[in-house]
């Protein structure tokens, strides 16, 4: 039980980039702007929250510094896509490089500097429990915030005037622009948020994550989050739920190795034997779990149509 | 009509600004390290010899005293803190051993791909007569390149195919994993120790294997878990597994990636790690019990020299371990007891002088199968082919079944 107790907190810590970011790109998706550029934004957010980290040894500035990162690239990518209409995919191509060749530049005196000793976290009362107290209780708090991010979002998007008309100008800009909404700058809030988030995203893998700044660090987690939130349906709560799935399985694939000599414990024992094979097939798990399951769960055709933004990577040419 | 396609202009300049940019921010990682040029002279004669003949093929313009230009390709970026870190301080090394005698360049984070070999044509046209290519997945792109370019020199890092114009070399990085054992075996309380390897290639595994063999020779009762990443680098990964070995109950853990994520991690959770390939103590002082290194300095002054004077030949393996200066342990931490350090001075005084050999049999592997029989010595074949697991790793090695 120790074990699947560490499990679901080693799951909890490596599916909250995945979530921040893809609450991020969804922010953006359902304004009508597809951002590829997230990689390369989590990237510069990564190195800005370190460089914070190192000079200033203040976490919550290190993550103010990876969110201003994220937004401030996002701000300069929204202006070219959505004022100039430029390609979407390509300029987010291009801000993706630009931003894995930013970093690393920016990075190159910060590859040998370290961060004081981390301090723990957790909850006091909860944390004891057991089972329930290790598991769930003794997490860093962006954990939780990641949480409250997505019930925030949900609400904002479903429940708040405000969500409404984001929604309706991914929806249908020029309708949207009938009405007198200014389609253009709520499209480059959207933008500017959804960089914000990623960026927060890129400075927990260095800050808490990792605790390092290596060139090109995210190793991918920002293409992750853009295919999570298409898989999700763009449903803020199924991004949350994809992010953790992938990031448990992960972790699970890595714990399967470390015990493979198939102990006699009844769930580890026998999840073991099932699956002892290859630890290359092991880790293409996460991503092939991950596909499927969302797949599943979205399979249903109309309900996808119903939750795509009809606008979606679509410049808008307003009168 | 005049308004829209203005604008359009604008969209365009402003796209392509941004393509720009992005690709000024790559071009920028091909930093170029150059010593400067000797004045007319100070070359000396066997110099002349050698750049004569070498050119002799190329471009006839080219002055025969220059100096001789040499590259590297590194599979990381330099700031890794590990394994291409150690390769550059070794080339800083060379540039001032031999001064102006030399001109050296680097690329990073060149792919183990086909795209590897794009880099050594492109290092070759611009007069680089000596090329490193520092990973095992340079085998195969550097073979072709060297088959089309006999007048360049190539050096291989780990791996094993030559050619009349390329070499291997390799470092005996088991000795520096036999160590960092010695100590993990002392220190260990739960008799567990942990490895997050890379990827399952002989290397790896001999390393994952002497390790061990290295805290069973203070601890008979240790054993020790793997999990592969499947990468050389991706910190966040390396980090997960280390703490996925924490959770298993390891308390000393060792890596054979390329950051210092596994070290850190430890940190974080109160248990120990060892640097690799680099010293690491700086990233995490008090999990740090020791780092075991690769000193690449003494090989690559060696092969230029050669280079130099003319006596570089090619095929052929170097394998150098301690007794070259090419492995140590350094750092060790004060955690570490005396009669534990005064252990590893032993085993690295006989590494030295060749009195002690790690892999002597009888060694077994881990399902019981005789490996090496008792009283021989493993040659550098049986070494380069190590496929399996000893006794006290836990699991087999991917694909180690079939031959």
């Amino acid at each position: 039980m120790d074990q699947l107790a560490l499990l679901v907190a080693a799951t909890l810590n490596s599916g909250t980039v995945l979530a921040l970011a893809g609450l991020g790109l969804l922010i953006n998706e359902r304004a009508g702007i597809v951002n590829l550029g997230a990689e390369g934004m989590m990237l510069v957010a990564a190195v800005a929250g370190f460089a914070t980290a190192v000079h200033t040894g203040n976490e919550a500035l290190a993550f103010g510094a990876g969110a201003a990162a994220g937004a401030v690239l996002a701000a300069a990518f929204g202006v070219l896509v959505i004022w100039l209409n430029t390609n979407q995919y390509a300029t987010g191509l291009a801000l993706s490089l630009f931003g894995a060749g930013l970093s690393a530049f920016v990075g190159i005196r910060y590859t040998q500097e370290k961060l004081g000793e981390q301090r723990s976290f957790s909850i006091p009362g909860l944390a004891d429990l057991p089972f329930v107290g290790p598991a769930l209780f003794r997490q860093h708090p962006m954990v939780y915030l990641a949480i409250a991010a997505t019930i925030a979002i949900a609400w904002f998007l479903y429940r708040s005037r405000a969500g409404l008309v984001l929604r309706a100008v991914g929806e249908s800009p020029e309708s949207a622009h009938a009405l007198g909404y200014p389609v253009r700058r709520i499209r480059l809030a959207a933008v500017v948020f959804g960089g914000a988030l990623c960026g927060v995203a890129g400075a927990y893998v260095s800050v808490v994550h990792t605790h390092l700044w290596v060139e090109g660090m995210i190793a991918g987690k920002g293409w992750i989050a853009l295919a999570l939130t298409t898989f999700a349906t763009w449903r803020p709560a199924r991004v949350l739920l994809g992010a953790y799935l992938f990031g448990g399985v992960t972790m699970l694939q890595l714990q399967l190795q470390a015990r493979q000599g198939c102990s006699d414990d009844f769930f580890w024992g026998a999840l073991c034997r099932a699956m002892q094979l290859s630890s290359e097939f092991l880790t293409m798990l996460p991503y092939l779990a991950t596909i499927l399951v969302l797949v599943l769960i979205s399979r249903n055709a109309s309900f996808i149509r119903i939750n795509m933004p009809a606008s979606i990577g679509k410049p808008f040419f307003p009168g | 009509m005049t308004r829209l396609s203005k604008r359009s202009f604008v969209q365009l300049a402003g796209g392509c600004s941004f393509a720009v940019l992005a690709l000024l921010a790559g071009c920028s990682k091909e930093e170029k390290t150059t010593t400067t040029t000797a004045p007319a002279g100070t070359t000396t004669t066997t110099t002349t010899t050698t750049a004569t003949t070498s050119m002799a093929a190329s471009a006839p313009a080219a002055p025969a005293t220059g100096p001789l230009k040499v590259a590297f390709a590194y599979v990381g970026p330099v700031g890794d803190g590990g394994w291409t870190f150690a390769h550059d301080n070794a080339r800083k090394a060379l540039e001032k051993e031999l001064g102006a005698r030399i001109q050296t360049t680097f690329v990073e984070k060149v792919p183990e791909a086909a795209d590897a070999e794009r880099v050594f044509r492109d290092m070759a046209s611009q007069g680089n007569k000596l090329i490193f290519g520092t990973t095992f997945g340079y085998m195969e792109p550097m073979l072709k390149v060297a088959a089309d370019l006999p007048d360049v020199k190539f050096e291989h890092a780990t791996g094993y195919k030559q050619a009349p114009n390329m070499r291997t070399y390799d470092s005996r990085t088991y000795e520096g994993a036999y160590m960092v054992g010695i100590i993990a075996g002392a220190m260990t309380k739960t008799n567990t120790l942990g490895v997050v390897g890379s990827v399952p290639i002989p290397e790896v595994v001999r390393n994952i294997n002497s390790f061990t063999m290295g805290a069973q020779s203070v601890n008979p009762n240790v054993k020790t878990k793997v999990i592969w990443i499947n990468e050389w680098i991706n910190p966040p990964k390396e980090g997960d597994a280390a703490q996925a070995l924490i959770n298993g109950g390891a308390d000393v853990l060792m890596q054979n990636t390329d950051s210092s994520a596994v070290l850190q991690t430890a940190g974080k959770a109160g248990k120990y790690a060892f640097g690799w390939d680099s010293d690491m103590t700086a990233y995490a002082p008090n999990a740090h019990l020791a780092s075991a290194v690769i000193n690449w300095a003494p090989y690559y002054i060696k092969a230029t020299r050669e280079a130099l004077d003319g006596s570089w030949k090619g095929g052929g393996h170097t394998w150098w371990g301690v007794k070259e200066g090419a492995i140590d342990i350094v750092s060790i931490s004060e955690k570490v007891p005396a009669d534990v350090k005064a252990k590893v001075d032993v085993v690295k005084a006989g590494l030295k002088d060749g009195s002690f050999v790690i892999w002597k049999g009888p060694i077994a592997s881990n399902d019981g199968k005789e490996m090496l029989a008792a009283g021989t010595n493993a040659d550098d074949k049986f070494m380069s082919g190590i496929n399996f697991f000893v006794k006290g790793v836990e699991g087999k090695v991917p694909g180690g079944d079939k031959k």
